[in-house]
């Protein structure tokens, strides 16, 4: 029968597209195993996850531990190495084959790379870069009495509805959006990585994680374009302007300078690819090079976050970076100003708060 | 050889963001930009003209004031502008959108040389999403997340950007490639000769009659009521409060912070 | 009567603001600092053609009046006054050659000013003629044998003058006729006999380079007369006439700047426990720099409108000019005051902008000089 993505009742179970890069799953494959496998039970339907690549299928009982009933390996050496031609082709034969009612993918960037290819072709809807998702209604409700401003009592929802609510930030986190996806199936979403929580590995449901082999044909006629090499590079981002993630230090560092410059840099990289920046006292020192300066002589940076480790925030330091979306500042002094704009102020000792964040944080993302 | 550039017209989030108290956005608060990864797009476009002196088109769907935009772009060095406009357009999602714009680009004739350059997302909504699915639609290759884009013959040669690193890909016209911010890439200035002959310049507006039959548009999956996607509720997260003085000993202070930071997904 | 922008004039505004943003801003501290002529910006704003403003495309140039004249250089000023002073100064050499010179003139000249990159500047101030510019004593006496002008004399405080490609200089053809026997005449940086004497250290617009110029038995061709001899004054008089809108945009760029600066730094400053601008006395203050400026603004493209029409426009041009720089003194006064300590400081850039807008009261004419105008052409009805 030809695929048809409005039948939506002829579509079954929740389907994880778990992404390799040479020969290895992603930290993400956990993540979405185990999101998914939650949305199974509330669905009461079976949790699959589809790993394309070339001799991978030892790889794939590993999904298994996080959640996965099933795994579908489609292996061919076309599949080594991501290309959308190819991957786009494998991914959707078989999704219009087994028809999957839900297909979650990481907003890596592979997969938006290959998730809205693949929704055009399937002639269905995508949600992109979804940080919270629901199937069951109750549970949906609950989600908004605590993550939104709505007034819940007010409002009355269809209990029984059973469409993946897909919720997305939008405009940098000021608005939020529930998204759905009700008259066509597959309901695909991207999902931002590092959202989901992972799940406790069980080796026992590793074990009884069912692992098939699917054959794939891909014709030369299917890949218009081919990966020449691949570079892996360790880069570092001196672009404030640009940084999602800065960690600032002040004259607080004076005790030991390039320790304090050390834990900041360390706390960038936990965070996440962050960078350093420093207040005026820190670039006219000579601790920093110029252009790390944050302020009003210096750059104005609006990063996702924003850690000021030993600045006590003169106004002209403030005037470039109140505009954060979250900031953290920690100091010896309680009265300093910076903690007038923090969203999360911690008074102490930078060099003993600090590495112990970088511990916490390190340890919050392995749980 | 002609270059299709789909730009978008967005909200400035960079300052203070405005909602609505329905927890709508507030646009007409907000100064109205060019998408900046499509500024990247447009340079790159450019840069192709600079070298072969290829036709540079710059398409956008938008409301009628959005021709303002494409007569800036077109005062930086593009030849023409193409403007997709009708209300029975409005309230696309990205599966509507694409649908819409791949019809036009069809309309306007995409030959074996041509190439769509798109940005890599448009930071009010950051779906990245319209650009692979326009070539889907095309039935033509993409290259997403590209950061550098060399042509020589049929063949096109675009560096990839990944989160740790980059692929070189080469592949054929016609093809979509979506561009990114990059250092190496800053987008030229209107010129002020530019600028005076931007209105003498074509500029072709594409409404619904026009795209009505073409074949690729499917009238029942386009616009607000059309669209596979649809807002479910929006809403705006709980208001930043004053800020916290976190309490306890050094220990108890760090965890608590990691703790809140964890549940915002901020790690 | 309609005192909108075209939807040109609206997008050259935002061209030039975006300029002034990214290019010129984040250098104005530096220029300022040391002293330093802004080389690659003045070469970007050939590459976009802000050189070339007033002159036809076939020259080079791009197009527009005087009101883009104002409109540019007011949006540079509200970043960098420097940068808005090394534009606004440098129109004025392509104007004088497009207004007088010969179509050999301009096809060798004017596509080198519009979008070579290379700078214009015009030279009439002496050590002893200042406001008295009929005081000139720069001799071009020519020379039969090689029918070329041999120029004597020394030029100072020219805007530009040792970084010029290009020179409008003032001298007398015929000394015994006084102001009558004054002529303009082009000369080229690489000329033998003209050198660059001492480049002064100035209390403002310190990125804009002033500098004396020398020349002896400099010679150069006859060819290179701008306008009839005898015609220097006049030629003068116009082509300040002119200069003055570029200072009033100068200065009303400034003074918008300085009150950009202030109402952000209203609202982010607390004292007492509350933001400053909830201060009336604060507030009276942003009243009073914000009406000021329109006003001078008003005044600047009034005059702007009269020049690009053709109508005569003298007596405007000094008054915008007055009026604009008295106030630009005014307001960035105020608005350093608003930011006390910190608009001491030179963290801030108001003091910068305090001691750039001083200049706007002085060059092209002092206020004193502006009065005389203005009184002359007001009482002679």
């Amino acid at each position: 029968m030809a695929f048809n993505s409005a039948d939506i009742n002829s579509f079954r179970d929740i389907w994880v597209f778990c992404e390799q890069r040479e020969g290895k799953l992603v930290n993400t494959d956990f993540e979405l195993i185990s999101e998914g496998r939650k949305l199974a039970d509330e669905r009461g339907s079976k949790l699959v996850g589809i790993l394309l690549g070339h001799e991978v299928s030892e790889i794939a009982k590993e999904l298994g531990g996080y959640g996965a009933d099933k795994v579908i390996v489609c292996d061919h050496p076309e599949l080594e190495f991501y290309t959308t031609d190819a991957y786009a082709k494998v991914l959707c034969d078989v999704v219009m084959e087994e028809k999957p009612e839900v297909i979650l993918i990481g907003a890596t960037n592979i997969g938006r790379d290959l998730g809205p290819r693949c929704a055009a072709r399937l002639h269905t809807g995508l949600t992109a870069d979804c940080t919270h998702l629901d199937i069951d209604m109750k549970k949906y409700v609950e989600f908004l009495s605590t993550s939104s401003t709505l007034d819940i009592s007010s409002m009355t929802f269809p209990m029984e509805d059973t469409n993946l609510k897909m919720t997305r930030p939008a405009f940098g986190g000021h608005l939020m959006a529930t998204i759905i996806c009700p008259r066509f199936r597959p309901c695909m979403s991207t999902v931002r990585p590092g959202v989901m929580k992972k799940a406790e590995f069980s080796q026992e449901m590793a074990e009884a994680c069912q692992v098939v082999t699917r054959h794939v044909t891909l014709t030369d006629e299917d890949l218009k374009s081919k990966v020449i090499n691949i570079v892996k590079e360790t880069k570092k981002i001196v672009d404030l302007i640009g940084a999602e993630i800065i960690v600032s230090v002040g004259r607080g560092i004076s005790k030991d300078v390039q320790g304090g410059i050390a834990l900041a840099e360390k706390l960038a990289d936990a965070f996440g690819n962050g960078v350093v920046g420093g207040s005026r006292a820190v670039i006219d020192s000579g601790w920093l090079p110029a252009d790390h300066q944050v302020g009003q002589t210096g750059k104005t940076v609006h990063p996702k976050v924003y850690v000021a480790l030993g600045i006590s925030g003169a106004i002209q330091h403030k005037a470039g970076m109140q505009d954060s979306e979250l900031i953290i500042a920690v100091n010896k002094d309680e009265t300093a100003p910076i903690f007038d704009c923090a969203d999360y102020g911690i008074t102490g000792d930078l060099f003993k708060i600090v590495p112990m964040m970088i511990e916490a944080i390190k340890e919050g993302k392995n749980a | 050889m002609r270059i299709y550039v789909c730009v978008k017209q967005v909200p400035d989030t960079s300052g203070k963001v405005a909602v609505n108290p329905d927890g709508t956005l507030n646009r007409a608060s907000m100064a109205a930009i060019i998408n900046p990864d499509d500024m990247s797009a447009i340079e790159q476009a450019l840069k192709l003209k600079d070298e072969t002196g290829c036709q540079v088109t710059a398409v956008t769907m938008g409301p009628p004031p959005a021709e303002g935009m494409l007569r800036e772009i077109i005062a930086m060095g593009a030849d023409d502008g193409v403007l997709i406009s009708a209300r029975e357009f409005g309230g696309s999602d990205t599966f509507a959108t694409s649908q819409i714009i791949s019809a036009a680009i069809h309309k306007l004739g995409l030959s074996n040389e041509d190439m769509i350059f798109c940005g890599r997302q448009a930071i009010d909504g950051d779906t990245a999403q319209v650009g692979p699915q326009i070539a889907e639609k095309l039935g033509i290759p993409q290259v997403t997340y590209g950061a550098g884009i060399k042509k020589s013959g049929d063949l096109v040669l675009v560096k990839r950007m990944l989160e740790d690193g980059y692929m070189m890909i080469e592949v054929e016209t016609p093809c979509l490639i979506t561009c990114m911010k990059d250092k190496a890439v800053k987008p030229r200035y209107m010129s002020l000769n530019g600028i005076m002959e931007c209105y003498s310049k074509p500029l072709l507006v594409v409404d619904y009659e026009a795209l009505k039959d073409e074949p690729l548009i499917e009238l029942d999956t386009i616009g607000l009521k059309g669209s596979p996607t649809n807002i479910f509720k929006s809403f705006t997260p709980p208001q930043k409060g004053v800020g916290v003085m976190l309490q306890g000993t050094d220990k108890e202070k760090v965890d608590d912070l990691v703790d809140r930071l964890m549940k915002k997904h901020v790690i | 009567m309609d005192f909108s922008l075209t939807r040109e004039q609206e997008m050259l505004k935002k061209l030039a603001r975006q300029f002034a943003e990214t290019e010129l801003e984040p250098v104005a501290e530096e220029i300022d600092r040391e002293h330093v002529f802004p080389a690659e910006n003045f070469k970007k704003m050939a590459e976009i053609g802000l050189t070339g403003i007033g002159i036809p495309k076939e020259f080079g140039g791009s197009g527009g009046g005087t009101l883009e004249k104002v409109i540019a250089v007011s949006e540079f000023g509200k970043k960098c006054m420097a940068s808005a002073s090394i534009l606004s100064i440098h129109l004025i050499a392509p104007q004088a050659i497009y207004k007088y010179g010969t179509k050999e003139q301009k096809e060798a000249y004017l596509p080198r000013l519009t979008k070579g990159g290379e700078l214009g500047a015009f030279a009439l101030t002496e050590p002893n003629a200042g406001s008295d510019a009929g005081a000139v004593k720069t001799t071009a006496i020519l020379d039969p044998q090689t029918n070329e002008y041999v120029l004597n004399g020394t030029k100072c405080f020219i805007s530009g003058g040792g970084r010029a490609g290009v020179l409008v200089i003032f001298a007398l053809t015929e000394p015994k006729k006084g102001l009558k026997g004054m002529s303009a005449i082009i000369v080229e940086k690489v000329t033998p006999g003209f050198s660059i004497g001492k480049v002064e250290s100035k209390m403002g617009i310190a990125g804009s380079e002033t500098a004396e110029l020398i020349f002896e038995d400099c010679r150069v061709p006859a060819a290179n007369l701008l306008g009839k001899e005898g015609k220097g004054f006049k030629i003068a008089m116009e082509a300040l006439d002119g200069a003055r809108i570029g200072v009033g945009a100068q200065a009303i760029g400034i003074a918008e700047g300085a009150i950009d600066l202030s109402v952000k730094y209203v609202h982010e400053r607390i004292q007492f426990g509350k933001p400053i601008a909830n201060l009336q006395g604060i507030q009276w203050y942003i009243a009073d720099m914000a009406t000021k400026t329109a006003a001078a603004r008003a005044l600047v493209e009034f005059a702007a409108y009269l020049e690009d029409a053709g109508k005569p426009f003298t007596m405007e041009s000094a008054m915008c000019k007055l009026n604009a720089s008295e106030n630009a003194r005014f307001v960035t006064n105020l608005a350093l005051q608003i930011h006390g300590g910190y608009g001491y400081m030179k963290d801030y850039p108001l003091e910068r902008m305090y001691r750039d807008a001083k200049i706007t009261e002085i060059y092209e004419g002092t206020s004193e000089i502006h009065k005389v105008v203005i009184a002359r052409e007001v009482m002679k009805r």
